[in-house]
């Protein structure tokens, strides 16, 4: 186990393993964190998985790890790697089984004050019109033909059909499409699992939540985003489905295989890998992407509906009931970009698991209205608790792979969850603090209770602190909508 | 006196563990599919009609069989909305066949996105043999 006496202190909010920590690290471990949240990770077993990720071959740098780490399966979640491009590995395991999980804001014109009295009716129509629970199937019927088709265009798809609007697109990363997907390289049993999930919630840690923008902190990122202390604002917490997380079986066992036919040795079977100029490598990258457009039309389409319960709800009784896409943002990707590393320019591909892109000022892929301000970050805490928006910046892109945290992080597990919270007390306790909840499971309920995770606005003041991500906006909940 | 075959769960910080132990892998296999199932608290129906399933796993080294069998089942609970309970799992030296029979779900309060190879390996110990799964959830 990695202890405190390991690791060389940086800064008040940066912390190394140095790459001689275990003779198979390629490069050293970074840490963005502070001593009180990284004595909370010790506990678990989040960084001796990044030292195990440090073992891929073909990394660059150092690997990233955030204030919202913990223990997951192979990489930790709140990881960053970054691989050489073309002859660097590329890990599915490392971006995680819910590929393109991600988040999505919208904001409104609507004053708390004018919607509070509807606010029950507007949870109840939230929940109704937003498909979610357990496996779950959605009200759009696609042929597999169609199916295809979304893998390909992604939020495109979805504006062909009238989901979206083109403002939606150009506020989502990539436009809400990757470029490269090939449905071919997806298996049969993943588009079945696909076919029925699209515009789904799902359950666990996903959500559709209303909030109340409850203080600004970057008045000139606010105003682009337009921001209004004291409106409401909504955010989509889901991914690809059973879509992405077949894909992803379907690739870690596939490279099982490969890493002996590319001699790669590993201390953990689930960090199986193939270069990504390897037929293999090249495969799972095309299939990646097909779930990474379905995660993206997903959250698409649930916006859609998310929009016509505000209607329902909130039409006649506010000025108006419209939500504007503020941005959305995937936190489970492997993606290719180009990052300064020791001084050179290179192309790589950055995994990120349980991590955000953080693009700082001058980004040309961000919309126009925000290339000044930097790339909108979205960090969901837990019920109860509040979510913030950042903005990455230049210190994102010099230390950590142009990355931030992506969450508040848990720190207590399922079972203990279950064994001390009560679904039932739970939900009584939300309410009364001004929280409707509407939950198709109170186990499930009990299990994301704000207690099993970290203090996100520890974890918030810490990538502020370091640099990697600037304060735009506080958001505190007042509805929540889970499977 | 502790039992030949079982299983537990472990603390785990975000997903599941599973601890699960029995005298041959058959058997561990058998065990292991309980205990993912007790761990996403799947309940048939009382009465539903019981039904089996056939399939045919390449056994290319215990933790691949392991991961494909909870896999196959995952599926099979997913599509056709089954719980199984009845193993009859023959093993030799290239391949599993197993037949599975069940009941439809009355209730599934937790979902399993993936059965993943973390730390997975099947140990020969006095018991028999031994695992530890994690269940990203």
């Amino acid at each position: 186990m990695v202890q405190l006496v390991n690791l060389k202190r940086i800064s008040d909010y940066e912390w190394e393993i140095p790459a001689s920590y275990r003779q198979d690290m390629r490069v050293p471990v970074r840490i963005f964190v502070s001593e009180k949240l990284l004595k909370e990770a010790l506990r678990d077993k989040s960084l001796e998985q990044a030292v195990n990720a440090a073992t891929l071959p073909g990394l660059v740098g150092h690997v990233v790890v955030m204030p919202d780490m913990h223990q997951g399966y192979g990489f930790p979640i709140g990881g960053v790697a970054a691989t050489r491009y073309p002859d660097g590995v590329i890990s599915p395991g490392s971006i995680g089984y819910d590929i393109n999980c991600g988040v999505r804001l919208l904001a409104s014109q609507i004053p708390y004050e004018e919607a509070a009295p509807y606010m029950d009716d507007l949870a109840s129509a939230l929940n109704r019109y937003c498909p979610s629970g357990v496996g779950k199937g959605g009200r759009l019927k696609l042929s597999e033909k169609e199916l295809d088709r979304l893998c390909v265009e992604g939020a495109r798809w979805a504006l062909s059909k009238g989901y979206a609007t083109p403002q939606d697109l150009r506020r989502t990363e990539e436009g809400g499409q990757l470029k490269g997907a090939d449905p071919g390289k997806v298996s049969a049993r993943a588009k079945k699992r696909g076919l029925p999930q699209i515009g789904t919630l799902g359950a666990g840690n996903h959500f559709i939540e209303v909030d109340i923008i409850e203080e600004i902190y970057h008045p000139q990122a606010a105003e682009a985003m337009w921001l209004r202390e004291g409106h409401l604002a909504l955010q989509i917490h889901c991914g690809s489905r059973g879509f992405g997380h077949q894909i992803c079986s379907d690739y870690v066992r596939q490279f099982q295989g490969a890493v002996k036919r590319y001699g790669i040795q590993l201390p953990d079977r689930e960090l199986v890998c193939a270069p990504m100029n390897s037929p293999e490598g090249e495969a799972y990258l095309a299939a990646m992407r097909c779930a990474a457009n379905y995660a993206f039309v997903n959250r698409q389409v649930l916006a859609h509906w998310a929009r016509q319960a505000f209607e329902e709800a909130l039409a006649g009784k506010v000025a108006n009931p419209f939500l504007h896409q503020v941005y959305d943002i995937a936190h489970n990707m492997g993606k290719i970009e180009t990052h300064e590393v020791e001084g050179r320019r290179m192309k790589v591909c950055v995994h990120r698991k349980g991590a955000t892109r953080a693009f700082g000022p001058g980004f040309e892929g961000l919309p126009e209205e925000y290339r000044a301000i930097g790339q909108p970050v979205l960090v969901p805490g837990s019920m109860g608790t509040a979510s913030w928006v950042l903005v990455g910046t230049e210190g994102s892109m010099a230390r950590s792979f142009g990355s931030t945290c992506h969450g508040a992080g848990r720190v207590m597990s399922r079972r203990k969850a279950k064994k001390q919270i009560w679904g039932e007390d739970l939900r009584a306790e939300l309410e009364a603090s001004g929280v409707r909840v509407r939950a198709g499971s109170l186990a499930g309920l009990a299990e994301e209770a704000p207690q099993a995770y970290k203090d996100v606005d520890a974890v918030v003041e810490t990538v502020a602190g370091a640099g990697i991500a600037r304060k735009v906006a506080r958001l505190r909940p007042v509805a929540v909508v889970k499977g | 006196m502790e039992a030949r075959s079982g299983y537990c769960e472990i603390e785990h910080t975000a997903d599941w563990e599973l601890h699960v132990w029995a005298a041959d892998m058959p058997a561990l296999l058998e065990q292991a599919a309980r205990g993912m199932y007790a761990l996403m608290r799947a309940h048939p129906a009382p009465g539903g009609e019981r039904q089996g399933r056939e399939f045919i796993l390449p056994f290319v080294d215990r933790e691949s069989l392991l991961v494909d069998f909870l896999s196959e089942l995952l599926f099979l609970t997913e599509e056709e909305n089954l719980l199984f309970d009845e193993y009859h799992l023959n093993l030799d030296a290239e391949r599993l066949h197993a037949r599975v029979v069940g009941a439809p779900l009355a209730s599934l309060a937790k979902e399993i996105k993936a059965v993943t190879f973390h730390r997975l390996a099947v140990c020969e110990t006095a018991r028999g043999l031994e695992v530890n799964v994690v269940f990203d959830v």
